[in-house]
């Protein structure tokens, strides 16, 4: 090998080596760091008359949609609001009394069961208590 | 089939007059050719604030309830994030460094002179430009140093005669700091700042080219043939050896100084001792720091902020006022104007940090 050939060598080797050392650190800062599950299992949706008998309620539930929906007896319930199809905020529809999708006309029964259009899985449920002037929603425990 | 590519390529992008510069460009050898590695060195560390600025970008928000906390996660949970920002920071006050050393260089080597006036003017614009970027860097991270730095850099132009109250009112976006003026900080550093710095490196650098490097009147009058070598690779390969010492450079202030974050920006809280501007400017608040409160009946600070001004005004102009080619008593003149520029600026420097109070 000529000395001048040596030298490119080198040079490359230098440089790609320099070059590792500044991309490993870049490339390792791109990835997110994991950010832990919210651990929010219980919230106050909303106020006891907040909610109108036949209305609902969209409030945030450890950083996502919940629905909160008083039946016209005045009874709560509470469902997850994110569509199990492309994760569109769902809405009550008191006129059908099903939850509506109205991204791609997804319904659901009042139980939070798909029952027709596209979405492949239920929505999960929420246990409701009253406490005094409160309306909490809890996630209920797994079984 | 590698050459059948390259072939292809050079066609396409018809780089040739480029390449053809390249391999004609030389730089003069001579004692002083030292200094021409600090424009480049400039340029190399601009470019690491590109990179690191665009990466940090990633992480930080804008917003005086999260600024602070998001430059914690970039310095806590992101990996390597304390070093994206720590190089950030570091980079960008050895940029500031590595420009004013080019500035004086140039300076004192007359390279300022006929036709290289506007190569001048244009570094002039382009180290106020990077004054511009520090102020505003500064507040990002919200933190109380910052806003209190932040607050008597704008009080300051607030006392500038006839523009002063606009002026403030314009950088703030309101009367006081705010969310807002952070938001505005912020525009101001990724995006207003950066169009204005790259279209005038662009300038800056083909005026470089055009003209080519300077040789000093000292080493021109010498009357040898100045020698030359080549910028591809032999001047390339010099400068990347300096670039490689300030990329180890930085990594090692970074490691062994990480960039502080303090403590939360608090607006109803009372200021905190020890604020101070960045070192660039320094000199000045520590002239404004030493004059007295009344001079021949004027405000002393207002004084100063004039006489800085003026000052600065005559050494943008320097090019125009020197002799433009002699070596005689005008311009003897202008190395000592330059020489004792320099004195001062170091030794008011000095006194910010070796507590000259008053």
């Amino acid at each position: 090998m000529k000395r001048r050939e040596f030298l490119d060598w080198l040079t490359r080797i230098v440089g790609a080596t320099v070059g590792a050392f500044v991309a490993y650190p870049v490339v390792r800062y791109l990835v997110p760091p994991p950010t832990p599950e919210a651990a929010t299992r219980r919230v106050v949706a909303a106020r006891k008359d907040e909610v109108a008998p036949g209305a609902f309620k969209i409030f945030p539930f450890g950083g996502r949609p919940g629905i909160l929906i008083r039946s016209a007896d005045g009874g709560y319930r509470a469902l997850s609001a994110e569509c199990t199809h492309l994760g569109c905020t769902v809405q009550y529809n008191g006129a059908n009394k099903n939850i509506w999708c109205a991204c791609h006309n997804g319904v659901y029964d009042l139980e939070g069961r798909n029952v027709s259009g596209p979405p492949p899985r239920p929505l999960e449920r929420y246990d409701v208590h009253v406490m005094g002037d409160e309306v909490v929603v809890e996630k209920p425990v797994a079984k | 089939m590698k050459f059948a590519f390259r072939t292809w390529l050079a066609e396409r992008l018809s780089l040739e007059p480029l390449l053809h510069l390249a391999q004609k460009k030389e730089v003069p050898v001579h004692r002083h050719t030292f200094w021409y590695y600090w424009g480049g060195m400039t340029l190399f560390l601009f470019g690491v604030q590109v990179a690191t600025g665009i990466l940090l970008l990633l992480y930080y928000r804008a917003s005086a309830d999260e600024a602070y906390e998001s430059v914690r996660f970039i310095m806590t949970q992101v990996e390597f994030g304390w070093l994206i920002r720590s190089i950030h920071s570091w980079s960008a006050n050895l940029m500031i460094g590595a420009a004013m050393i080019h500035m004086f260089s140039v300076f004192l080597l007359k390279a300022y002179r006929a036709p290289r006036e506007v190569t001048w003017l244009t570094g002039i614009a382009l180290l106020g430009l990077s004054f511009t970027f520090g102020f505003s860097g500064y507040l990002l991270p919200w933190n109380q140093l910052a806003f209190f730095a932040t607050k008597v850099g704008a009080d300051i132009t607030g006392d500038l005669p006839l523009v002063g109250g606009f002026l403030r009112k314009f950088l703030l976006g309101g009367d006081q700091i705010t969310g807002g003026t952070l938001t505005r900080f912020f525009g101001i550093h990724v995006a207003i700042l950066p169009a204005l710095a790259t279209a005038l490196v662009g300038l800056h650098v083909y005026l470089v080219q055009a003209h080519g490097m300077s040789v000093p009147p000292s080493v021109e009058s010498g009357g040898a043939p100045v020698r030359r070598m080549k910028f591809v690779p032999n001047f390339v390969l010099r400068d990347a050896i300096g670039w490689l010492a300030a990329l180890g450079m930085l990594a090692l202030l970074a490691a062994l100084f990480p960039w502080e974050l303090g403590v939360k920006a608090d607006p109803y809280a009372p200021a905190p001792p020890g604020i101070r501007p960045e070192w660039y400017f320094g000199w000045m608040f520590q002239t404004l720091r030493m004059l007295p409160s009344r001079i021949l009946g004027i405000e002393g600070e207002l004084v100063g902020i004039l006489a800085i001004g003026a000052g600065a005004t005559v050494w943008v102009i320097a090019p125009f006022l020197d002799d433009r080619q002699g070596r005689g008593a005008r311009a003897r003149f202008w190395t000592v104007a330059g020489v004792f520029a320099i004195v001062y600026i170091v030794a008011f420097t000095l006194m910010v940090y070796m507590g000259g109070h008053r």
